[in-house]
């Protein structure tokens, strides 16, 4: 975890109720987040996972009225004091439903959609577009509309659009639940690949952990609106693993057959956490 | 018995969405069809309840042709629950949207209480009896949506996508409620992209590609295949990929359920114990 | 082309303006999807043919229904030729629209925004709204059953789900236009521009006197029917 490196998010003794809602959807939360991290964020149905990424783009409370509590600072901004589309430079947010989230009717369009909104000049928006399409490779897809594109193609896209604001946050909320399992990979590669090349932190919200596990070194899982667990994703899912399954997080199926094999006796030390790990070590205790 | 016989469909765009498919799904069955984007699953599945008829080929459900009855008389004994509750949901109470399949029907008053009680209980909606669908949850919503084509107990039931948002948990609680419909002699059919789920709940797998039917097999068999997995955009379960590497150590290739992989590594990491002076 | 057609109800007028349209039809590689379109107003043209044999004449009746061809043709050729997103553009450089959209809705380009995403959303609703139709017969719902009263009811488990939808995808496109700074503080700059080439003021210069031309023809001849 990179504690030393300046602190991006920051969250303290953070809730929110949505009006009309008798319980709150997030409460309590104290949060802070680094540059250049890559944050899995993971809970129950209805656990406020969404919730807590509403707030990091203004969404809530721009756009969700209800009780706010505590504070929030994202890039040194205010969250309760800026419109979203001022946050918008500072967070991306990328949607699960990839159709109700391209407004063009072609890719190029939709990825120069936001710079526009910026009052950039033109040069400016051109330079960031074509920036966006290199590094999510949707050059080839310019010329098509929304509807002729794949789901992992639109989510690319998606990932694109956001890219094209420059922010130093991206925020993917469950994108891959309508993905089939290799076009899933592909688009979580992608958000990988901008951490690495352009220095984002990324924020990850899914439920399958074996999808994100290979990326992410730290994990928060949230249930009823809290943060129950918090740190380095080996190490929360070596020590919490009962309390990860209890809660209905799928914990990857290796980490849960070395959990199972040490309860026997059969091996020790740390769960692994995606199947090279698990593997080099099951293979080193073999004997031909 | 639904049997598919040389089923070809072309839409009216011109694109060939199945090519020759035979099939056979009978009581007791428990089958999940698995393919790419657009390989036809849904398709197949809207030919089975008789929502397309074939271009080439026929449907025969119990025997009846799907080209000389109605969809209407169809859906009584072949259930398709679809992916998204929001296309169907409708009603202002989830007891009303429960009952609705079985007035259709036209059943009588009591019998359609009886069985929207009854269906309500065995899927835990019972609480939310007199609640819009609309203030429900998603998940709770899908669960709606499957109460209201289990209602009318179909002899076969036909899901499309059932675990896509749902967390692990609710996946546990849908496992056990369709291996509780296939022990009761119904037939169950889903259409999943979800690996790790089939390769737990160990249904027969029907793999699509464009179109055609690929491979046929149980779920280890098929899903720890690389060239087929790949050929399907699917990618293998932890189990296989695992398996995959300590098959040199002369483990089994075809392991793809937990399971089964800790029952084999037990007896192995015994044996390599035991060896060890 | 809809000048001359509306101001005069004869033959000839009309076959010559198709034999004005027909290549253009070619030139703006459209002819396929007119062919398709035209298949579908077969029955129309029928009726309208039927309807005025009997009423007036049998040269009305022809002339009438080539006028109903000639119109079909004159707005498949702009539809087809021109992109909703040209348009939207060429929405947001007129002065009143732009007035108007400040007046009515807070912002300059909110009317033509809205008529882009009203054609974006046209497909993804035409799914929507077989998958209802599939999803709702699959529980049995038999739409052509029943008298006319019945008829009508049967479409409400059709039209609310439709509705919902239509509701809960404009809700997340809003979210998904703030999330990208829409519409932004200062005014919004266009990366696309449509600029007009001299083609495009040949074919209005061309436009405007075949109008004018109309009218004074119009005003001061009497056009037969045949």
């Amino acid at each position: 975890m990179s504690r030393a490196s300046r602190e991006i998010i920051v969250a303290r003794n953070l809730g929110f109720k949505y009006a009309g809602a008798k319980k709150p959807a997030i409460q309590e939360i104290d949060l802070s987040i680094g540059e250049k991290e890559f944050i899995l964020l993971t809970g129950p149905s209805g656990c406020g996972k969404t919730s807590l990424c509403r707030c990091l783009n203004g969404l809530i409370p721009n756009f969700y009225q209800g009780e706010w509590t505590g504070e929030l600072m994202v890039g040194g901004l205010d969250v309760t004091t800026q419109p979203t589309s001022e946050l918008s430079r500072e967070v991306g947010y990328v949607f699960q439903n990839p159709e109700n989230q391209l407004f063009a009717l072609n890719v190029e369009k939709d990825i120069a959609f936001g710079p526009e909104n910026l009052g950039l000049t033109r040069g400016e928006i051109r330079a960031r577009v074509d920036e966006a399409m290199r590094v999510t490779s949707t050059g080839p897809l310019k010329e098509l509309a929304p509807y002729e594109l794949s789901g992992g193609q639109q989510q690319r896209v998606a990932l694109a659009g956001v890219l094209a604001m420059k922010p130093n946050i991206i925020v993917l909320d469950e994108p891959t639940s309508f993905l089939d399992p290799r076009t899933a990979e592909e688009v979580m590669q992608a958000a990988d690949n901008l951490r690495k090349e352009l220095g984002l932190t990324i924020l990850v919200v899914e439920h399958r952990l074996d999808l994100v596990a290979r990326y992410a070194e730290r994990i928060v899982v949230m249930d009823a609106g809290r943060i129950v667990a918090d740190g380095n994703l080996e190490q929360i899912l070596d020590e919490k693993f009962d309390t990860l399954e209890a809660l209905g997080v799928g914990v990857p199926r290796v980490s849960l057959l070395w959990s199972m094999l040490r309860t026997d006796g059969l091996v020790k030390g740390r769960v692994p956490t995606h199947v090279e790990d698990a593997a080099s070590a099951l293979s080193s205790m073999m004997t031909d | 018995m639904i049997t598919l016989e040389h089923v070809s469909f072309r839409y009216p765009s011109g694109l060939l969405a199945l090519n020759n498919i035979d099939l056979n799904i009978q009581g007791g069955d428990f089958v999940a069809i698995m393919g790419e984007n657009g390989a036809g699953k849904t398709t197949l599945a809207k030919q089975m309840n008789g929502l397309l008829k074939p271009s080439q080929g026929r449907v025969l459900v119990d025997d009846q042709d799907t080209k000389k009855v109605s969809v209407a008389q169809l859906a009584r004994k072949v259930g398709l629950v679809f992916q998204n509750p929001d296309h169907l949901l409708f009603s202002e109470t989830v007891k009303d949207e429960v009952a609705f399949g079985l007035k259709n029907f036209g059943y009588q008053p009591e019998v359609v209480e009886k069985q929207v009680e009854r269906t309500l209980e065995a899927l835990g909606l019972t609480e939310y009896k007199d609640t819009s669908p609309f203030l429900l949850s998603g998940g709770e919503r899908k669960r709606v949506a499957l109460a209201s084509i289990l209602a009318s107990e179909p002899d076969y039931l036909i899901l499309d996508e059932p675990t896509i948002g749902q967390d692990y948990l609710q996946k546990e609680r849908l496992r056990n409620f369709i291996l509780q419909l296939y022990s009761q002699g119904k037939a169950v059919v889903m259409i999943t992209h979800d690996v790790e789920f089939v390769a737990e709940s160990n249904p027969k797998v029907i793999l699509l590609s464009k179109g055609e039917i690929v491979a046929t097999g149980s779920a280890d068999s098929v899903l720890s295949k690389d060239e087929l997995v790949t050929r399907v955009s699917l990618v293998k379960p932890q189990m296989s990929r695992l398996f995959g590497t300590l098959s040199r150590y002369g483990l089994p290739r075809d392991v793809v359920d937990v399971h089964r992989a800790r029952m084999l590594l037990e007896e192995k990491l015994s044996e390599a114990k035991a060896t060890v002076p | 082309m809809l000048t001359p057609a509306l101001l005069f109800a004869s033959v000839w007028v009309m076959i010559i303006l198709l034999a004005f349209q027909i290549p253009l039809l070619f030139m703006g590689r459209v002819a396929r999807r007119w062919a398709l379109s035209l298949r579908a107003g077969i029955f129309l043209s029928a009726l309208i043919f039927v309807v005025n044999y009997f009423t007036g004449s049998i040269f009305s009746a022809i002339a009438l229904t080539l006028r109903f061809l000639v119109l079909l043709t004159a707005f498949s050729l702009f539809f087809m030729t021109t992109s909703p997103d040209d348009l939207g553009l060429a929405l947001d450089r007129i002065g009143a629209v732009r007035w108007l959209s400040r007046k009515w809705l807070g912002y300059p380009n909110a009317l033509s925004f809205t008529f882009t995403t009203a054609v974006r959303l046209v497909p993804t609703l035409a799914v929507d709204a077989q998958t209802v139709v599939d999803a709702q017969r699959s529980r049995g719902l038999e739409l052509d059953k029943g008298n006319l009263f019945r008829r009508i009811r049967n479409y409400i488990p059709i039209l609310i789900p439709l509705l919902l939808i239509a509701i809960r995808r404009s809700l997340e496109l809003a979210e998904a236009l703030e999330s990208r700074g829409f519409p932004g503080k200062e005014g919004r700059t266009s990366l696309f521009q449509l600029k007009l080439k001299a083609s495009d003021y040949a074919v209005i210069s061309v436009s405007a006197v075949a109008i004018l031309l109309s009218i004074w023809v119009f005003l001061h001849y009497k056009v037969p029917v045949f």
